[in-house]
């Protein structure tokens, strides 16, 4: 489904000089998986993530989605292909001045759907994220586990393949955070959604992954396998993070 | 005293006057439409422009952010009364001559276009980055996040920016009167101060007060509506 070869990124750094941020790194996520990024601060997490949707470009390596190699399409042919990948932020990135409909039916008029089906797909979407008593709020008015549910939801509007997360659950109190990863989880199960989640607690990892990928300076340095909501782990690093969670 | 006998013959003045006073709201009104519409229409985009290309912004630029920003500075550099002289050779091709409401229209404009560029580049600024790239992931195209996010997002503060505008321009139009175009300020200096009738002077300010307060209050509320932040 998802399979990065060798991808690298490097920044420039403000003083000078580079900083590679994700090193040559090869990475295959399988159809329908929940699959975690995990790893300390700076190490590369998001950006590998936001190398899945080309928000970052790599400077070389392929990125290929759903059978199609990103880096290889033009502007137009990469915005269709970014429909079918639905995107969910930390600080939810939801714009102010329109409702919780109308940012969920945000993708939908961009992807130029009439506005029949419009509204009937925001209803559905409204009632899987359980916010349908809140269609005609603003997010101002909202708690932060239901502005995230709008974030959810405006992400699944389009029926994308995959889901990509960035910590969406760390601007969050733990139990809030409990019912938007139970709210992730059952996206997947329900629509086969791929979702790839960021994340630096092992406890998200154990809760709703599959398998997850252990990074560190800008590489993976462990795959690991959940099961049973355990998470077996063999590096120093992966164990060290076991115990903070 | 005859103090009353002052202020009914003041009122009688004013009155007699009602036609040219009529006369110049409607030039105040036509420069501030002119001016108003081209700084929307050319210096709303090029605010646009100076933001979009800016470091980290969807189309960084830093050649044309850096022209288009000293061209900016340039033109709001110059003193207004400065750059009305140095525009009559303009006027007069654009319009055929330099007097009148439509002439002084011009150095308004142009003074408009960088000054509403400025503004319209401020407000976008105080949108968050995240949400605009919120919409490039979901794969929105330029066009698609000027129009929907960019100007969606920042409406309050864009109708903000146009209330500033237009009372700093209804101010620069009384001295784009003074040199021929007509309007209010032109009629408060010519029987104001030249004729001496100090309550031709008194009721014109008084009447640009009452417009700017009407304006301020209007476009706050206005923002207000809008803002759903
Ligand atoms: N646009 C950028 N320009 C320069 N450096 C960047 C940029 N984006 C990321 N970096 C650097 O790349 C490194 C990895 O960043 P990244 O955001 O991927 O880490 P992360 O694992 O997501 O960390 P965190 O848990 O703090 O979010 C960091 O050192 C960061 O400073
Ligand atoms: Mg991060």
């Amino acid at each position: 489904m998802i399979h990065l070869k060798n991808v690298h990124k490097r920044f420039r750094r403000p003083e000078g000089g580079w900083f590679d941020a994700v090193r040559d790194t090869t990475l295959h996520i399988k159809a329908g998986e929940i699959f975690g990024l995990i790893g300390f601060s700076g190490a590369g997490k998001s950006t590998l993530l936001r190398l899945i949707n080309l928000l970052e470009r790599p400077d070389h390596g392929s990125v290929n989605v759903d059978g199609r190699d990103l880096t290889g399409l033009s502007a137009a042919e990469l915005r269709r292909a970014r429909q079918n990948i639905g995107m969910v932020f930390q600080q939810f990135n939801l714009m102010a001045n329109r409702t919780v409909a109308a940012n969920i039916a945000f993708p939908l008029e961009i992807a130029g759907w009439s506005r029949a089906d419009i509204d009937a797909r925001v209803a559905e979407c409204l009632d899987i994220v359980g916010l349908a008593d809140r269609a005609g709020h603003y997010p101002a008015q909202l708690s932060g586990g239901q502005k995230q549910r709008v974030g959810i939801a405006r992400a699944l509007a389009p029926r994308p393949h995959v889901i990509l997360a960035d910590e969406p659950t760390s601007a969050l109190d733990p139990k809030t955070t409990q019912s938007i990863l139970d709210c992730l989880q059952d996206i997947n199960a329900r629509f086969g959604v791929t979702v790839v989640i960021v994340t630096h607690e092992m406890h998200v990892i154990r809760s709703i992954c599959h398998r997850a990928a252990l990074l560190d300076a800008g590489e993976v340095v462990e795959l690991l396998e959940v099961t049973d909501k355990q998470v077996a782990a063999r590096s120093a690093l992966a164990k060290s993070l076991l115990e903070v969670a | 005293m005859d103090e009353q006998l002052t202020l009914a013959q003041a009122l009688a003045n004013l009155s007699d006057l009602a036609p040219e006073i009529w006369q110049a709201s409607a030039e105040t009104g036509l420069m501030l439409a002119i001016g108003l519409s081209v700084a929307i229409v050319v210096g709303g985009p090029l605010g646009i422009l100076l933001y979009l290309t800016q470091p980290g912004q969807l189309f960084a630029n830093r050649a044309v952010n850096g022209v288009v920003g000293w061209f900016v500075n340039l033109v709001r550099s110059f003193p207004f009364i400065i750059l009305m002289v140095s525009l009559v050779p303009l006027t007069r091709l654009l319009v055929g001559s330099t007097i009148g409401p439509i002439a002084a229209a011009v150095p308004l404009s142009f003074a408009a276009i960088p000054y509403f560029a400025r503004l319209v580049e401020q407000t976008l600024r105080e949108i968050p980055r995240g949400v605009i790239e919120a919409a490039e992931a979901m794969g929105a195209s330029p066009a698609q996040i000027i129009w929907k996010v960019l100007l969606g997002e920042a409406r309050a503060g864009l109708i903000s920016s146009l209330t500033i505008l237009t009372i700093s321009f209804l101010s620069y139009s009384a001295v784009a009167g003074v040199v021929g175009g007509g309007g209010i300020g032109d009629l408060a200096i010519r029987y104001g101060y030249y004729r001496f009738q100090t309550e031709v002077m008194v009721a014109m300010v008084l009447l640009l007060v009452v417009i700017v307060q009407i304006i301020q209050f209007a476009g706050n509320h206005l923002a207000a509506r809008l803002d759903k932040r």
